[in-house]
């Protein structure tokens, strides 16, 4: 009797519980914005082994593609490939918006995961140079679709390259940011195509929808003075005052600890900061359109038939390119390509068609799925928020902070990924 | 056609960094502006560095993108493969206590005392407790190490930096900083050639050639940067950018507004 009592009080107690576990999460940087620049402490990042099976892959996934010579050290996509020796599961990973296989968030990730015996190949992210050049059919990159099904066919080049050398029991699925939405994308089609037949796929701090994460990021730039046509004199007056700062402090080299006490100090405002995260997404973003120009000669930013050579000087197509918004890469190059395909599409229709409510049910049915996002990741609003909940209730881990990605690499995250994924094969 | 070893190599990569790859010039369709041009543009400039030679310096870049690829990265891989990392470590910790000389002749000229000091404690320590450099028992005690160089004592005595220019093997590099790296290598090899360490042996230019050799390769083991291995079409821009403002604000100069 007094047992059952104690059973149910603590059945009752459970939230509570879990409450107070969440208070105690010890990932130490509040800000959002913050923890995205900086990430997690080097002194609470889990140590990893240094060595491990490891050869860089490079695909050839389109043989007639006809490549520009100022892409001529793009010798096909490139994967970073981890491999055990024994029979072992296989993680496919898809790196983050506009980064490559060698990202250091997905280095890490393929590290963690080779560590506790899972084979990894990384991938990079399809708004990727890599991947514009030497994988996307269309050369356009941002359709969920269309991305998913060239990602798949990369994974499929790739399985078949290293299928001689390693034995792999069963396949799993996992990315971040963009790539974790994309995973959606990709776990769905498989369920068509059951070439890999994932067993379980991790979404970390997915976008719901392209459009509106897209937009959240434009935002952020939208703060500094004189708006993002400034963002210029904006990156300078930022770089004058962290010159300054270095030389007014006792600093050894420009290195961690001087990166770290910048946030310590409180050398950037909340806006400032802000507007620098704002910056690197029109920095990564400069280079997708960039390359998707050349892919598809289209005459956006380059002169439509124009030759590249690799000595020729790019400077004023950086400097194009990295004034160009989100949007005006969606109304003006991105709609326009599509339309042009399907005569009759509206732009309202292709905007919904980024976002995982298009695939809702199947994301609402499938038990393969799990998330990991942060309360304060600024990609999300609060309807999205309320709607990853909703959608993956049960399957979604919700930490209070860590911005976007910002808290990948803590230990408490690192254990959760990891344990998502051995489920199965460890409980054998 | 036989190869006749490296230097058929070497000269084979120059030819076809310099020139690129030939192009048919034949049926080129004509040019047609572009939507967004710089025209358009009401802004300052950023991540700019002065670069009058830009066709050159991205040649360069391509060059020593061909020289990693062919020549140093497969030589780094082999030596990584067949040396236990313990004597990698212990290789680099003797280059970088070696390199302290020329840490120190630097913070001197710059009239730093109390980074001169902790520089001449590094050396004397490491080079004693630490076994020639093979430890670094310094650090552990609070003495930091801090890299210093002819280029940087220019930069510190307001030598202006002048235009980026990309070395082949060294890479990226300015007017001014190639300058400072001839002065540090000539400082180096005439205090090497007064102490003549291997005068006795009889293989003194033999040995020495080794030693440079070995320097180099570890040189190129200790700097994971890979030419164009960010993928992003804009990296020599970046890559330039990042050079030139960690010089200048390393050397104690302001950037320009």
């Amino acid at each position: 009797m007094y047992l059952r009592v104690l059973i149910i009080s603590w059945l009752l107690l459970l939230p509570l519980a879990a409450l107070s576990a969440e208070t105690e999460y010890g990932y130490p940087i509040p800000g959002a914005y913050e923890a995205t620049i900086l990430g997690t402490p080097a002194s609470l990042v889990p140590e990893l082994p240094t060595k491990m099976r490891f050869r860089q892959l490079v695909l050839e996934v389109l043989p007639d593609r006809k490549k520009s010579d100022v892409f001529f050290y793009d010798d096909g996509l490139r994967c970073s490939f981890a491999y055990q020796k024994q029979k072992a599961p296989l993680v496919f990973l898809i790196a983050g918006t506009g980064t490559n296989d060698r990202a250091a968030k997905l280095m890490f990730m393929v590290k963690a995961l080779y560590a506790v015996g899972f084979h990894v190949i990384a991938l990079p992210s399809p708004s990727h140079a890599n991947f514009i050049v030497s994988a996307s059919r269309s050369g356009v990159p941002g359709d969920l679709t269309e991305d998913s099904a060239d990602l798949y066919r990369a994974m499929e080049t790739a399985w078949k390259k290293v299928a001689g050398d390693i034995e792999v029991s069963s396949f799993y699925l996992g990315g971040y940011s963009m790539g974790a939405t994309q995973s959606a994308f990709v776990a769905k089609l498989d369920e068509q195509r059951r070439v890999f037949n994932f067993k379980k796929v991790l979404m970390i701090n997915p976008a719901v929808s392209l459009y509106n994460s897209g937009g959240k990021l434009e935002e952020l730039l939208k703060q500094i003075p004189g708006g993002p046509k400034k963002e210029g004199i904006f990156f300078n007056k930022m770089l004058t005052k962290f010159s300054e700062y270095y030389s007014y402090g006792n600093f050894v080299a420009i290195n961690d600890d001087f990166l770290y006490s910048i946030y310590t100090e409180k050398l950037f405002s909340p806006e400032e900061t802000a507007g620098l995260i704002g910056l690197t997404f029109r920095i990564n973003l400069a280079g997708m359109i960039f390359a998707s120009d050349v892919v598809t000669n289209s005459g956006y930013v380059v002169p439509k038939n124009r030759v590249l050579k690799s000595s020729d000087s790019l400077s004023d197509y950086f400097m194009v390119a990295t004034h160009l918004s989100f949007y005006d890469y969606i109304n003006e190059y991105f709609y326009p390509y599509f339309k042009k395909q399907r005569p009759g599409l509206t732009k309202d229709a292709l905007i919904e068609a980024q976002s995982l409510r298009s695939i809702e049910g199947y994301l609402k049915s499938s038990p393969k799925f799990g998330v990991m996002t942060n309360e304060n990741d600024f990609i999300l609003s609060k309807a999205d928020l309320d709607y990853l909940k909703r959608i993956f209730a049960g399957r979604i881990k919700i930490y209070p902070r860590g911005g976007h990605i910002g808290n990948l690499e803590y230990k408490d995250n690192l254990a959760y990924m990891v344990a998502f994924f051995q489920e199965k094969e460890m409980l054998r | 056609m036989r190869c006749r070893g490296p230097w058929m190599i070497l000269a084979l990569m120059l030819a076809l960094s310099l020139t690129g790859c030939a192009s048919p010039r034949g049926n080129r369709l004509a040019e047609v502006a572009p939507r967004h041009t710089i025209a358009e543009f009401r802004d300052q400039r950023f991540a700019d560095v002065d670069d009058p030679w830009e066709g050159f310096n991205r040649s360069m870049y391509r060059f020593n993108f061909y020289l990693d690829k062919f020549v140093l990265i497969p030589v780094v891989h082999g030596y990584e493969l067949v040396t236990p990392t313990f004597v990698q470590n212990r290789v680099s910790g003797i280059f970088n206590n070696l390199s302290e000389i020329r840490n120190l002749t630097n913070s001197m000229v710059q009239l730093k005392g109390v980074e001169s000091a902790t520089t001449l404690g590094r050396f004397v320590t490491n080079s004693t407790l630490g076994l020639g450099g093979m430890f670094d028992p310094a650090t552990r005690l609070g003495l930091a190490r801090r890299d210093e160089d002819f280029g940087k004592t220019l930069g510190y005595w307001g030598v202006e930096s002048g235009p980026y220019l990309v070395l082949p093997f060294f890479g990226p590099s300015s007017v001014r900083d190639t300058g400072g790296l001839a002065v540090d290598t000539g400082v180096t090899y005439g205090i090497y050639t007064a102490v003549d360490p291997f005068a006795n042996t009889g293989n003194s230019l033999a040995i020495s050639s080794g030693i440079t050799a070995l320097e180099a390769v570890d040189m190129r083991h200790q700097q994971s940067f890979r030419y164009y291995e960010s993928g992003y079409p804009f990296e020599y821009y970046m890559v330039r950018f990042l050079y030139h403002q960690k010089r200048e604000i390393e050397s104690g100069k302001h950037p320009a507004e």
